[in-house]
C-alpha cells in the first residue's frame, strides 16, 4: 500500500487472536503499533475479518485516546499533563515543544513526519514530574530548554543517518 | 506458553529448596527497576554491575536457584545475588541501589559511581556517603532509618522494592502460593468467603466494598461462566500504588485472583492494565506465563478440578475504564460506556440489548478487585487472622494516600 501498510501483516496480526471479536482492542494496538496509526483500510478489513459492523470499528477507534487515524510521526512525545505534571509546569513545555515543530491549529504531527505531540494522564511517575515520553522512553524532571536539546539530538540523529 | 503441572508434594519441597536458597544469600544488591528509576537509568546501572563485578572475579548470581536447579553455589570467589526490584515509592531520589542485609539504601546513583560502590561498600563494607540520603542536615545510610520509611507500615506494598520483580521462586521462598495451596486443599469456598469478610477487607478503588460479601455473592450465583478482574487501570493522578504492585510484586495478585477462584468457583480472570503502565503489563505478562510453566496456572492446577486461566488486557487510554462496567466492556472489545447499574457487581447481567447503542452481549458475573486488595488476600490467609486489625482501615482513613516525594507532606502515620 502507499502508506506503507501491509494488509498481509494486518490479517496475520488479526488471525494470531483467532479472529475473535473481543480482542478487537488489542489487534487495533498492535496493529498500531507497527503502523503507528489506523488507515480506513485497515478499519475495513479488520470488520470483515470479525464479522462486525465498519461503525462499530470506528466506534471503538475513536472511543479510546491511544487510537490514531491519522498518521503519526517516527517518534511520538507525550507530554504528561496529570497534576502532578500539570503543577509542575507541563504545559510551557508542552507549548515550547509545539513552537520548536512549528506545529498550527489542531495539526499533531511536524512536516517533516518526525514527531507527533499529544498529551497524557499521568504516567505514575509523579515524583519525577514533569514527565515526557519519546516512544515510550520515559524523561523525567523536563524543562522547555531540555525538551527542545531532546529534540534537536534526534532530528541530529535522523539527518545524520 | 508452556503448562506445567505441579503437585502438592512436589510444591512444598520447591519451597523448602527456595526458602534455604534465599536465606543462603549473604549479600543481596537490589537495583530498582520501576517505572521511575528506569527512566533514571537503573538498568544501564544493572548492566554495568554485572559486568564490573564478573572483572572483579566476584561471581554474580541471578534468580534464587541456580542454573542447574540448585541451591548451593560451587565455592569460587565471593557471591553476589543481583536483584532488580519493584518500585520503592521514592522515585524523586532515583536511581535507588539498595543492600541487604545491610540495609543500606544509596540515592541518585549513576553508572560512574558503580566502580566505587562495588570496590567500597561491596567490598569493605564502607559507605559512600555522597549517595545516602540527606534530610536537614541528618544523613541517613539505612533505608529503614528514612523518615519517608519510618513513617510507614508497609503491608500492601510489602516486598516492592525489596525483593527480585522477577523471580517466582523468591516469590514462593517468601511464603508465596502457600495462601493459594492452603485456600484451594484445606477450605471451601465458604469458608473463604467467610474469612475474608471477617478479616474485614475492602475494596480500595473508594467504594470500600466488603470483599467477602463480594466474593460470596457471585459464589452464591448458580453455576456457570464466573471471572475474577482485576482493576489496574489505575488514572488518579499522584496514584501509583497499584502500578508498584503490578510492578514489583506481580506474582501476589495472580495469587490473590486464585484464591478468589477457588472462593467464588471461578475458573477465569482478567487483569486490565491501562496503557500508560506498559512496564506493569509486561512485568504481569512474564509472571503468568511462570506461574504457568509451573503448574500454578492452567487445568487441574495442583492435580485437583480447580482450573483458572489468567488474560492481561491493556486499556487504551480512557480514563472512564476505571469503572468496573466501563472496564467490562472494554475487556469485552467494546467501547468503555459505564452503564446504569443494577446488576451488581455480582450480579448476572441482561442478555440482548442493553442500555445506549452497544450491545452487552451476556454482561459476565464478575468480582473486580484493584491490585491492592487482591494483594492483601495472601498476606491474610498466610498471618491467619480471622479479624486482622492490621488490615482493617482505621475508620476507612489514613490508607493509600496518594504518593508524594520525601520533601512533600507525609499523612502521619499512613497505612501502606
Amino acid at each position: 500500500m502507499s502508506n506503507g501498510i501491509s494488509m498481509e501483516r494486518v490479517e496475520e496480526i488479526i488471525d494470531s487472536y483467532g479472529c475473535q471479536r473481543h480482542h478487537l482492542i488489542a489487534i487495533m494496538q498492535d496493529i498500531q503499533a507497527e503502523y503507528k496509526y489506523l488507515s480506513p483500510e485497515v478499519l475495513e478489513r479488520i470488520a470483515q475479518k470479525l464479522d462486525i459492523g465498519v461503525a462499530k470499528v470506528y466506534s471503538v477507534a475513536t472511543f479510546y485516546e491511544n487510537f490514531s487515524l491519522e498518521a503519526k510521526g517516527k517518534y511520538i512525545i507525550k507530554v504528561c499533563d496529570g497534576t502532578a505534571c500539570h503543577v509542575r509546569k507541563s504545559q510551557p513545555i508542552y507549548n515550547a515543544i509545539r513552537e520548536y515543530l512549528e506545529l498550527e491549529d489542531k495539526q499533531k504531527t511536524s512536516a517533516d513526519s518526525l514527531f507527533t505531540l499529544e498529551t497524557v494522564a499521568c504516567l505514575g511517575a509523579c515524583g519525577l514530574a514533569p514527565v515526557v515520553t519519546v516512544n515510550d522512553q520515559v524523561h523525567s524532571k523536563m524543562t522547555p530548554e531540555l525538551a527542545i536539546e531532546l529534540l534537536g539530538e534526534l532530528r541530529k540523529e535522523e539527518a545524520a543517518q | 506458553m508452556t503448562s506445567g503441572t505441579i503437585t502438592r508434594e512436589q510444591f512444598e519441597v520447591r519451597q523448602i529448596k527456595d526458602k534455604r536458597a534465599l536465606s543462603a544469600q549473604k549479600k543481596q544488591v537490589l537495583i530498582c527497576a520501576g517505572t521511575g528509576c528506569i527512566a533514571g537509568g537503573s538498568l544501564d546501572i544493572y548492566d554495568y554491575l554485572k559486568e564490573a563485578c564478573a572483572k572483579r572475579g566476584i561471581q554474580v548470581q541471578v534468580g534464587l536457584l541456580h542454573e542447574d536447579g540448585e541451591v548451593e553455589a560451587p565455592a569460587k570467589g565471593k557471591e553476589l545475588h543481583l536483584k532488580k526490584s519493584g518500585c520503592h515509592g521514592f522515585c524523586e531520589m532515583g536511581p535507588l541501589l539498595q543492600i541487604e542485609p545491610d540495609g543500606i539504601l544509596y540515592t541518585h546513583v549513576q553508572v560512574s559511581d558503580c566502580d566505587e560502590i562495588i570496590d567500597r561498600t561491596l567490598l569493605k563494607g564502607e559507605l559512600v556517603e555522597r549517595l545516602l540520603y540527606q534530610l536537614d542536615g541528618v544523613t541517613y545510610a539505612k533505608h529503614d532509618e528514612i523518615p519517608f520509611y519510618k513513617k510507614q507500615h508497609r503491608v500492601v506494598l510489602e516486598n516492592c522494592g525489596s525483593t527480585d520483580a522477577e523471580d517466582i521462586d523468591e516469590y514462593i521462598a517468601r511464603d508465596g502460593y502457600s495462601a493459594f495451596e492452603k485456600a484451594l486443599f484445606e477450605m471451601t469456598g465458604e469458608e473463604i468467603c467467610k474469612e475474608i469478610s471477617d478479616s474485614g477487607l475492602r475494596g480500595r478503588g473508594g467504594g470500600g466494598f466488603p470483599a467477602g460479601r463480594k466474593w460470596e455473592s457471585v459464589r452464591k450465583q448458580p453455576p456457570g461462566k464466573k471471572y475474577v478482574v482485576c482493576n489496574g487501570d489505575e488514572g488518579d493522578p499522584g496514584a501509583f500504588m497499584d502500578r508498584s504492585i503490578m510492578e514489583g510484586n506481580p506474582h501476589s495478585i495472580i495469587e490473590g485472583m486464585l484464591i478468589a477462584g477457588v472462593a467464588a468457583g471461578s475458573d477465569e480472570g482478567y487483569i486490565y492494565v491501562r496503557a500508560e503502565y506498559p512496564l506493569a503489563f509486561s512485568r504481569l505478562k512474564t509472571a503468568i506465563a511462570k506461574a504457568e510453566e509451573m503448574g500454578f496456572l492452567g487445568d487441574h492446577i495442583m492435580g485437583t478440578d480447580f482450573s483458572f486461566h489468567l488474560h492481561v488486557n491493556r486499556g487504551a487510554g480512557a480514563f472512564v475504564c476505571g469503572e468496573g462496567s466501563a472496564l467490562t466492556a472494554s475487556i469485552e472489545g467494546n467501547r468503555g460506556m459505564p452503564r446504569v447499574k443494577p446488576p451488581p457487581d455480582g450480579g448476572e447481567g441482561p442478555v440482548g440489548p442493553a442500555h445506549g447503542p452497544e450491545q452487552r452481549g451476556d454482561l459476565l458475573q464478575r468480582a473486580p478487585h484493584h491490585p491492592k486488595g487482591l494483594r492483601l488476600v495472601p498476606l491474610h490467609r498466610h498471618r491467619g487472622q480471622p479479624r486482622n486489625e492490621s488490615l482493617r482501615p482505621h475508620r476507612q482513613r489514613g490508607e493509600h494516600r496518594p504518593h508524594r516525594g520525601p520533601h512533600g507532606h507525609h499523612p502521619a502515620g499512613g497505612h501502606l
